[in-house]
């Protein structure tokens, strides 16, 4: 067991799966996407400028530390998204896979 | 004459009282609104197919909480609701909205503005670290989803909303390590006779120490935060902290919520070109507004936190004086008892809200003894170090300067997490007061917008 | 009633990129400077414009000054002690595929600027994409200059104040001059607040306040203050080493972007904004903001992931003919100009600086400077 967070109550909701990295991720309807990768894992993103990750700050849509992308790219605010069956989320900007452009 | 167009932004209680008062006098306002559902933040609603009660969710809050839900509901027929969008900019009387699917400027005649609050940071050496929340976030964890943030979670700060969502998650079964409080115990009897104004509150108050207490949660007053330990890997591992007298500890923990009361979220009453004064009892910017709600621009009113931090209650009463106000200068009859009585309760909420802030002072003097290793911006990785150091070299004592040179502010969140901490960095660096050092000044987007915003519809 | 606040060789009002180097360069020659600004040095055109330190693009009369410039952004740290986040990673600019005849227009340029030590390399079909594969399908052809590049704008016009300090130029901020006259042998300017300063050589770079200065002289010019139109993206790693920009007659398809360290995209262009220089403000009108993110989309699709954090605008000074006001006064002795840039003087300010430092001290300079004389704007 080694999410962040802990289920304290609502255990009795249809599941869920989604992707994060490639792996699959059994989550509940009604979580938001922050939720689905928390109670999985511990972070939800490596951090831009220094080596650690962020796990969200706020959940409330304010502080912009969730956000999160898809496997295509998209970006999703992890607190204000639910989470969605067949989501592929990376936690890694997927644009460090872009050739170097110089 | 044609119906007068009243777009109301938030749909918590301010928001939610002026919608019916606009409806209630025949009007069909717009209400913008971010979240899924209705609420706010402190009525949070949990998302359709959770189960937990009303009394569970909300405690002695329970009733207002179903009256105020029930309210908006009952208003869907009355109003443009739109759920799930963000009010990016305003111009020219114009509100300019943008969702997942479209995104357009809707003209108004009257603008109301209920944008409610988020926490107030201090920042603390080792906050960056995974699995620091703010306490308003640890509150939505639980209120919305029935999470507890960690296994073993640590409150500190000041402010009633430490008290409560630790009292919460006890009550809840979650694991509280400690409650921290950084304002001694005796800032909160000094504070007594202003908060007795709602002497409900102030019992609520009482309440929740005395259950963290029989729940066996150490609440400790008068500390000072020293480092929250944490490593790339794990996040947080630990706090550091100081008691009042004097000593230092450390406890173990795998989770952090913090904060310092709330700060309003003013960024589009800036972008709305309202005037700001700086208010001294709670070190903030803040929008300039009458009585009633109106701020110096003509047509455009501020409710609710978003205005003046003054709780959930003044928020209802802040909305519906608002929306009286918007109807008076639109030339629409009002009624002169109704206004009355709200003026007179919104002076309660005020006397009280000035208590709480007594109760539980911003400790800015932590800015000043913030070690140059803490991150200042959380977004931008910028210490309090390098923020000095703008300071010295260039001689930078205001706010947007000093986010030019440093980048303190730059990042996603716009300096709502960082702004205010860093100008008591700045003001203490500079040696120069506070006010002086001014407020980061808000930019369009308020949010993250896409780039690919207006797509489909071009 | 004022008194006197000081007498020096020069005094410059304006503290943006042009004045503050000038008072460098001045001081580097001896000079004694004060300048005069009304808010904080670097807050408007300087620091608030695109950040393209590009000699490409400009008027083939133009490049000896941009040349000139270029010297000092590569030598900037030990110049003025702040590298100014200068990074020489190229510049390119290209057209669409409905305006095949600008690829001719583009080859003529490339053969004029070489004559002037500009070497520019024209790219299409694969070898610019694959060189360059953000471009979207619609563009056609490139000019790619390898020795241009950006830097950072809200740090160059401070650091040139600093260093400039540092040799002894006397800068007041927050003092809005609102009178100059010339007084026996020299000039006297006068602050809102009483103070006046005095000096044999008056050096407006005052930007688009320009006007009400050179007016006050018999000379006034038709400066018209213009908002760019700027935005930010949220950082992403770093992958797009050169500035990008759009070759168009229009100015709504006029857009370029820029990379810079620390992975934030720089986004400027498309339709500009008003601005309100008696309030030092300028906004971004949201449906400039709109415009510019439908362009972009167009020139780098993959751009259309990313979130925009944040808009600003600042107060450029535009001439008609898109040439700066720079040089000698046609009315006065010992008064000189330096403003109206037109949006394209990020790159030369420090060329500017020091040619006017050259010209004030010397009496000439061989830098071509004949087209932007301010006696063009002369009725009659």
């Amino acid at each position: 067991m080694t999410g962040r967070f802990i289920r304290l109550d609502e255990h009795s909701r249809p599941a869920l799966t989604l992707h994060v990295d490639g792996e699959p991720v059994s989550a509940l309807e009604g979580d938001t996407l922050m939720t689905a990768m928390l109670q999985a894992g511990r972070a939800l993103r490596t951090s831009e400028f220094d080596d650690g990750s962020r796990a969200g700050f706020c959940l409330m849509g304010a502080c912009q530390d969730c956000w999160v992308w898809t496997e295509s790219g998209e970006r999703l605010r992890a607190c204000s998204t639910p989470a969605r069956a067949g989501l592929r989320i990376v936690t890694h900007n997927p644009e460090a896979s872009w050739p170097n452009l110089a | 004459m044609a119906e007068p167009r009243v777009i109301i932004v938030g749909a918590g209680p301010a928001g939610t009282r002026a919608a019916e008062a606009l409806v209630r006098a025949g009007l069909r306002p717009m209400v913008i609104d971010e979240g899924q559902r209705s609420g706010g933040q402190i009525y949070r609603r949990q998302p359709e197919g959770f189960g937990r009660s009303y009394a569970k969710l909300y405690g002695t809050e329970a009733g207002r909480a179903r009256d105020l839900h029930q309210s908006f509901e009952a208003l869907l027929p009355h109003i443009d609701y739109r759920p799930e969008t963000l009010v990016w900019n305003i111009a020219d009387q114009h509100v300019w909205w943008a969702n997942a699917h479209d995104q357009d400027a809707a003209p108004f005649d009257a603008l109301i503005v209920c944008s409610g609050a988020t926490d107030r940071l201090m920042p603390v050496l080792g906050w960056h670290h995974a699995g620091c929340y703010s306490l308003g976030g640890a509150q939505v964890a639980l209120k919305a989803q029935a999470c507890a943030i960690g296994r073993e979670i640590v409150f500190m700060g000041s402010g009633p909303l430490l008290y409560l969502v630790a009292a919460q998650y006890a009550a809840a079964g979650a694991k509280v390590a400690a409650v921290l409080d950084s304002a001694p115990a005796s800032a909160r009897v000094r504070a007594a006779p202003d908060m007795l104004a709602l002497p409900s509150v102030l019992w609520n108050g009482i309440g929740l120490t005395l259950a963290l207490r029989k729940a066996g949660v150490p609440v400790l007053h008068g500390v000072t935060p020293v480092e929250i330990r944490g490593d790339a890997d794990q996040g947080v591992t630990g706090l550091v902290y100081r008691t009042a007298g004097g000593d230092t500890r450390e406890i173990a923990c795998d989770a952090v919520a913090m904060g310092h009361h709330l700060r309003s979220e003013t960024q589009l009453a800036d972008l709305a070109r309202c005037a700001f004064g700086f208010d001294p009892v709670s070190r903030q910017w803040l929008p300039q507004c009458d009585a009633e709600g109106r701020s110096s621009v003509p047509g455009v009113y501020l409710a609710g936190d978003g205005c003046r931090i003054r709780g959930a209650r003044a928020a209802e009463a802040g909305g519906q004086l608002a929306a009286l106000a918007a109807l008076a200068d639109l030339g629409l009859a009002v009624d002169a008892a109704e206004r009355a009585h709200l003026l007179d309760a919104m002076a309660d909420y005020a006397r009280f809200a000035r208590g709480l802030m007594r109760a539980f002072p911003w400790p800015q003097h932590q800015a000043a003894s913030l070690p140059d290793a803490a991150m200042v911006c959380r977004c931008e990785a910028v210490t309090a170090g390098d923020l000095r150091q703008v300071v010295r070299e260039t001689g930078a004592r205001e706010a947007n300067r000093a986010k030019a040179f440093s980048r303190v502010g730059m990042g996603r969140c716009q300096g709502r997490y960082c702004g205010l901490a860093a100008a008591e960095v700045i003001a203490a660096e500079a040696r120069v007061p506070v006010e002086s050092v001014g407020r980061l000044r808000a930019q369009a987007p308020v949010k993250p917008l896409s780039i690919s915003t207006g797509e489909d519809a071009a | 009633m004022s008194a006197p606040a000081g007498h020096s060789d020069v005094v410059i009002v304006g503290g943006g990129l042009m004045g503050c180097s000038a008072a460098f360069f001045l001081r580097q020659r001896g000079l004694s400077v004060t300048l005069l600004e009304t808010d904080l040095v670097g807050r408007q055109a300087s620091g608030t414009n695109f950040g393209n330190v590009r000699r490409q693009g400009r008027p083939i009369h133009q490049l000896p000054l941009a040349n000139r410039a270029l010297a000092s952004w590569r030598n900037a740290k030990a110049l003025v002690g702040s590298d100014l986040e200068f990074m020489p990673s190229g510049h390119i600019r290209v057209c669409y595929r409905e305006r095949p005849e600008l690829v001719g227009a583009m080859e003529d340029y490339a053969d004029k600027a070489r004559d002037e030590g500009l070497s520019l390399e024209l790219l299409s079909g694969n070898a610019l994409r694959d060189r360059f594969p953000f471009f979207g399908q619609d563009v056609l052809a490139g000019s790619y200059s390898a020795l241009d590049g950006h830097a950072n704008p809200r740090l160059a016009a401070p650091a040139f104040a600093r260093a400039a300090i540092a040799l002894g130029a006397v800068i007041h901020e927050n003092t809005r001059i609102i009178a100059a006259q010339k007084s026996g042998e020299d000039f006297v300017v006068t602050a809102g607040d009483g103070r006046s300063f005095r000096a044999p050589i008056l050096l407006v770079t005052a930007g688009a306040w320009g006007n009400a200065l050179s007016s006050q002289f018999g000379e006034p010019v038709p400066v018209t203050p213009r908002g760019p139109n700027m935005s930010v993206t949220e950082p992403v790693p770093y992958a797009i080493a050169p500035a990008v920009g759009v070759m168009t007659p229009l100015e709504e398809e006029t857009v370029y972007f820029r990379q810079v360290a620390r992975g934030n995209i720089v986004i400027g262009g498309s339709t500009r904004g008003p601005s309100f220089p008696d309030q030092y403000r300028a906004y971004v009108k949201p449906e400039n903001l709109l415009s510019q993110l439908k362009h972009i989309r167009r020139l780098a699709p993959e751009l259309g992931r990313l979130n925009i954090i944040r808009v600003w605008s600042g107060i450029e000074g535009y001439m008609p003919d898109s040439l700066p006001v720079m040089g000698p006064s046609g009315t006065t002795p010992g008064l000189f100009y330096a403003f109206g840039f037109s949006g394209s003087g990020f790159q030369i300010g420090p060329g500017v600086g020091e040619t006017m430092a050259e010209l004030i001290a010397t009496g000439s300079t061989d830098i071509p400077i004949a087209a932007y004389d301010i006696r063009r704007f002369a009725a009659g």
